[in-house]
């Protein structure tokens, strides 16, 4: 039964550097995430935001430094993880419900099916990924990571390349489904009100390094009109863009 | 209403006709050339043992089909192409695969293979006939050899060019092995590997040709030497029509399998 409570992993980054050649992209990084956190994190394009998300993935090893789930300290891919990319990478030779049960037994192909309503496509599952727009793509690959309930879901700017409207409507579903299967979720973004909507603490990674870790502190859902959410968001960007 | 169901109407006819038109479009050029043909041996412009009339070469058809030989030479020679193909491109996905997944296997071998490459295998011929006469093997082993590098080289470079974001995310959601190299890469590799069969094909028939006026006592590269010595001219551009014909069959089944295949491509 303990195992439904704490759903999510809990993560510890002990002091990751991680170069390449003679570029040190992370230099001594250094964190801890509580099961079923919601952490984003943002930075300057080219900061290490990314490289950092792979290190936690187990994509990339770390040069020196590791991570540990759950206590353990982590090595290679796991099950228990899954990753949303900023490109949806569906098989377009796969349709839209073999997409979203990929890797699945035959016998599970029902929880595809569930996924798939979860994320509002009911009646797409015959379609071809290449006939969906972007943002239906998108929920695609959300309903595929999530099939086989994640512990740890890591999304790498996975709204970056929608417009607008559709963003937010995909930062709604995230949150509602973050909410109801209580896993840890770790969100890179160059979008600071995309930040402050979903996380319950921002990382700012600048040079490598963390440079501010806060807490948001607001009430969910969250209103990106209100003027607490203005000041938080304020606040992360002028750290980010150094104003005073 | 009724102005509007005349318009929808009208729409179809001319969708409709525009239909036929497109497919009646391609044989356009075949049907000027088989009427400027018949006018100019009729006439007497070409004489008729330069080049026979269309008539003779129906007759030529009809007698030879009436008599078998026409069916049993076009046998044969579908026999020995489809052989040679399936051995050819068979070893040449085979191989393709090798060296598109293993690097050990790609620097064992792709030298070599490269090396042979770059022999024209239809120079191979007087070897051919040396080792194994005017039999069968002879040809098939030509076929074969001249098939196996375009699927050879495809194949590879389908499998080498497919998503490499595709396989990290295979990766991740717990693909590996097997199950990543029938979900991911060879579908990616696909349409790569149909294009090198395609050519393959034409590969196929231009050996085959060659090899059964050379070297061979049936098929119909034979038949058209054999008419040859007869001065037969209508059997000659009979056996040269068919291979047209043969050669468009073969084509259409790859475009099929393309079809098939490749559906998800498609708007």
């Amino acid at each position: 039964m303990e195992a439904t409570e704490q759903h999510g992993v809990s993560i510890k980054i002990n002091h990751i550097q991680k170069s390449f050649g003679q570029a040190h992209i992370l230099k001594d990084v250094n964190f801890d995430i509580h099961a079923g956190e919601f952490i984003a994190i943002v930075g300057k394009s080219g900061c290490g935001k990314s490289t950092l998300l792979r290190q936690i993935a187990g994509l990339d090893a770390p040069t020196s430094g590791s991570v540990d789930y759950d206590g353990r300290s982590q090595k290679g891919l796991n099950p228990d993880v899954r990753i949303m990319f900023q490109d949806s990478r569906l098989l377009p030779w796969k349709r839209v419900l073999k997409n979203v049960g990929l890797g699945l037994k035959k016998g599970d192909i029902d929880k595809a099916r569930a996924a798939l309503q979860s994320v509002g496509l009911s009646g797409k599952e015959r379609e071809w990924p290449n006939s969906l727009s972007g943002g239906q793509q998108q929920r695609v690959a959300l309903a595929r990571a999530l099939v086989r309930s994640p512990r740890l879901l890591l999304l790498d700017e996975p709204l970056g390349a929608l417009d607008a409207l559709t963003r937010i409507d995909m930062q709604t579903l995230i949150e509602s489904i973050w909410e109801k299967d209580k896993f840890t979720a770790i969100l890179v973004t160059h979008d600071v009100t995309e930040a402050v909507y979903l996380a319950d603490r921002i990382i700012l990674i600048e040079d490598g390094a963390v440079k501010l870790d806060k807490k948001v502190d607001l009430p969910r859902p969250r209103e990106r009109g209100s003027a607490a959410f203005a000041g938080i968001a304020g606040d992360v960007l002028d750290q980010i863009l150094h104003r005073e | 209403m009724i102005l509007y169901c005349m318009g929808k109407n009208l729409k179809s006819v001319v969708n409709e006709m525009a239909k036929t038109l497109r497919t009646i479009i391609p044989w356009i050029i075949p049907v000027i050339l088989m009427i400027l043909w018949q006018i100019l041996t009729t006439g007497g412009i070409i004489p008729a043992n330069v080049f026979p009339r269309p008539i003779d070469v129906i007759q030529a058809c009809v007698d030879l089909t009436r008599n078998g030989q026409l069916g049993s030479n076009i046998a044969i020679s579908a026999e020995r192409a489809l052989a040679g193909f399936l051995i050819g491109g068979g070893l040449g996905f085979i191989l393709g695969l090798l060296n598109g997944l293993f690097t050990l296997f790609y620097r064992f071998t792709d030298t070599s293979i490269q090396m042979i490459r770059n022999i024209p295998h239809l120079a191979l011929l007087p070897l051919v006939i040396v080792w194994f006469g005017v039999g069968e093997s002879g040809k098939v082993f030509l076929v074969a050899l001249g098939v196996l590098f375009p699927v050879y080289i495809n194949t590879l470079h389908g499998i080498r060019s497919v998503d490499k974001r595709l396989i990290e995310m295979g990766r991740v959601y717990g693909l590996k092995g097997f199950s990543l190299f029938t979900s991911i890469i060879l579908p990616g590799a696909l349409s790569s590997i149909l294009i090198g069969i395609r050519y393959a094909l034409g590969v196929m028939w231009l050996t085959l040709i060659v090899a059964e006026t050379v070297a061979a006592n049936s098929g119909i590269g034979y038949m058209a030497m054999n008419a040859r010595d007869f001065m037969q001219m209508n059997i000659i551009v009979l056996s040269i029509i068919i291979y047209a014909l043969l050669g468009k069959i073969s084509d259409m089944i790859a475009k099929f399998f393309e079809h098939l295949f490749l559906k998800w491509d498609r708007p």
